[in-house]
């Protein structure tokens, strides 16, 4: 069981949720970070006064998964967060200690796997 | 004050004027509103950049070609660079020509701004410049010419009151034809592309509603019967076309929706633009409510198409000033207007007159409008890369965020030159 963070590109968030979708992967959150790789510094200009904006807006996934689906789940990142720039994000797999469903109290392995009812 | 002027009918003009101008940064907020946060500015921008070329090429060639003697095609050039533009009245009026000449600049300011709908989230900003600069001329003017100025369809009998051809059919179709010139979003058919922010949609659409009041109050040019009538009917039309589109949303989707009820003040307010002054109260809210109709159920088709004429200029502007520009055909009425029956009234030609304009203005302003994008495109690239459609227009096209927070911004100095552009931790 593992907790796998995506980090990427605010305008690939829907690419990425279409590969999760078609990877089979059901339950998912995500939020608007705000953050700095490598990627050169926009410079924007606002009355006169020239920034350098060292902060850029990214979406961050948490995908919780058993461990049969961590591959599938970095591999749907990858494939929808990718365009080759440098500023694409970043993935990382953590390890899971425990999980519960809230509604039926399902804990780890039955707790991240999708229920069809 | 030179003799012929009328004092109430300048000052009304003068506020009428500024009315109107107001319109195009209320467009400007209703346009921004529905496209996506990243390019909130751009968005805006167009709309300010109709105010800064169009009134330039106005005061340089527009007035002159649209309102410089009575050729039939277009006017001369001897008001070029304003000349002879001053305080004498304005030839059928009692205003100084010089309100004319800024009462009507406003209305070329608008239409360019209009058209910017339907190229919005992709089309780089310089060739939006251009291409504002010949539309103006190449397009409003001509119409505006054929419609107000003297030419052949005001001339042989067309009632426009404030602008259904060169405003309305003109913004409509053209935007139509930029569409298809310079393409689909990438995202377009694709992805839900939602209205970022529909607070300034209904915030424009309630300025642009204000400002019409001058826009159609104004264009009989004097505070008479006409003006009167044009600026009643400026409130009657849009309520009976709010109302009428609540029932059709209710009957689609169960629900009155917010940006819809926006959407229909201004579908409203271009139905009664023609016929303001022509026809009375109460064909004035049949016309409301029966011209939601077509523009309702085209924006509601438009999306299913491949065509992706954004913010639905057409719907909007080109069908609902068409069906404007009928309408006088049928039920103007002399008695209320003082110039001419409709057929309704046993005046089979009115409508012929009006059917005139409805094939003729469409026509020159799409093939026009396709003509002069697609040989700009010949020129420079009319839209951004796919990357920097991405991106967002905001920071692509003008280097500015409009909800920008100022985290991580680090000021640059004078004398930091050099920094910019270089990772903050470079990696190396």
């Amino acid at each position: 069981m593992k907790l796998v963070i995506g980090i990427v590109r605010p305008e690939q968030a829907n690419q990425v949720l279409e590969a999760l979708h078609r990877a089979e992967v059901r339950g998912f959150s995500i939020s608007r970070v705000q953050g700095h790789g490598g990627e050169m510094d926009r410079v924007e200009t606002y009355r006169g006064t020239t920034v350098q904006m060292g902060l850029s807006d990214k979406i961050r996934f948490e995908v919780a998964v058993s461990d049969d689906f961590v591959d599938k789940t970095v591999q749907a990142l990858c494939e929808g967060g990718r365009t080759g720039e440098v500023g694409d994000g970043k993935i990382f797999v953590l390890p899971l200690e425990r999980a519960v469903r809230i509604r039926t109290g399902d804990t780890d392995e039955g707790a991240v796997t999708p229920v069809s009812k | 004050m030179s003799a012929g002027i009328d004092t109430g009918d300048t000052a009304w003009m003068l506020v009428a004027t500024a009315l109107v101008l107001l319109m195009t940064p209320a467009l400007g907020l209703f346009y921004a509103g529905l496209v996506r946060s990243k390019n909130t500015l751009n968005t805006f921008m167009m709309c300010v950049a109709a105010i800064a070329v169009a009134t330039v090429t106005w005061a340089a060639v527009g007035y002159s070609l649209a309102f410089d003697g009575e050729g039939d095609l277009v006017g001369g050039l001897g008001h070029a660079f304003m000349s002879g533009v001053d305080f004498e009245p304005r030839e059928g009026t009692a205003i100084p020509e010089l309100v004319f000449f800024a009462f009507q600049a406003a209305f070329c300011i608008i239409t360019v701004a209009l058209i910017s709908g339907a190229v919005v989230e992709r089309m780089r900003f310089g060739p939006f410049l251009l291409f504002s600069a010949l539309w103006s001329v190449l397009v409003y003017a001509v119409l505006a010419h054929w419609a107000f100025g003297g030419g052949w369809l005001i001339s042989g009998g067309t009632l426009d009151f404030a602008g259904g051809v060169p405003v309305e059919m003109a913004s409509g179709f053209s935007a139509l034809a930029a569409a298809l010139v310079v393409g689909a979003r990438k995202d377009y058919g694709r992805q839900a592309l939602l209205p970022h922010n529909a607070m300034y949609v209904l915030l424009g659409a309630g300025l642009l509603w204000f400002g019409w009041f001058g826009f159609n109050g104004g264009s009989g040019f004097s505070t008479g019967e006409n003006s009167v009538l044009a600026f009643v009917n400026t409130l009657l039309c849009p309520a009976t076309t709010l109302a009428v589109w609540f029932v059709l949303d209710v009957l689609r989707g169960r629900k009155v929706t917010a940006i819809g009820a926006a959407t229909a003040i201004v579908v409203g307010c271009v139905l009664i633009t023609p016929a303001g002054g022509y026809i009375s109260p109460g064909w004035a809210m049949l016309l409301g409510a029966l011209g939601a109709v077509p523009s309702w159920a085209i924006i509601a088709w438009r999306t299913r198409t491949r065509v992706d004429e954004t913010l639905d200029v057409l719907a909007a502007h080109g069908t609902a000033g068409l069906l404007g520009i009928l309408f006088i055909g049928f039920f103007a009425q002399k008695s209320w207007n003082g110039v001419a029956d409709g057929l309704f009234y046993g005046n089979a030609a009115q409508l012929w007159d009006q059917v005139l304009a409805v094939l003729a203005a469409p026509a020159y302003a799409f093939a026009m409008t396709f003509v002069l994008l697609k040989a700009i495109g010949a020129l420079m690239p009319l839209r951004v890369s796919d990357r920097e459609e991405a991106t967002g227009m905001d920071v692509t096209q003008h280097g500015e965020e409009a909800y920008v927070t100022g985290e991580g911004a680090i000021l640059l100095l004078p004398d930091d030159e050099d920094r910019v552009g270089v990772p903050v931790a470079d990696p190396g």
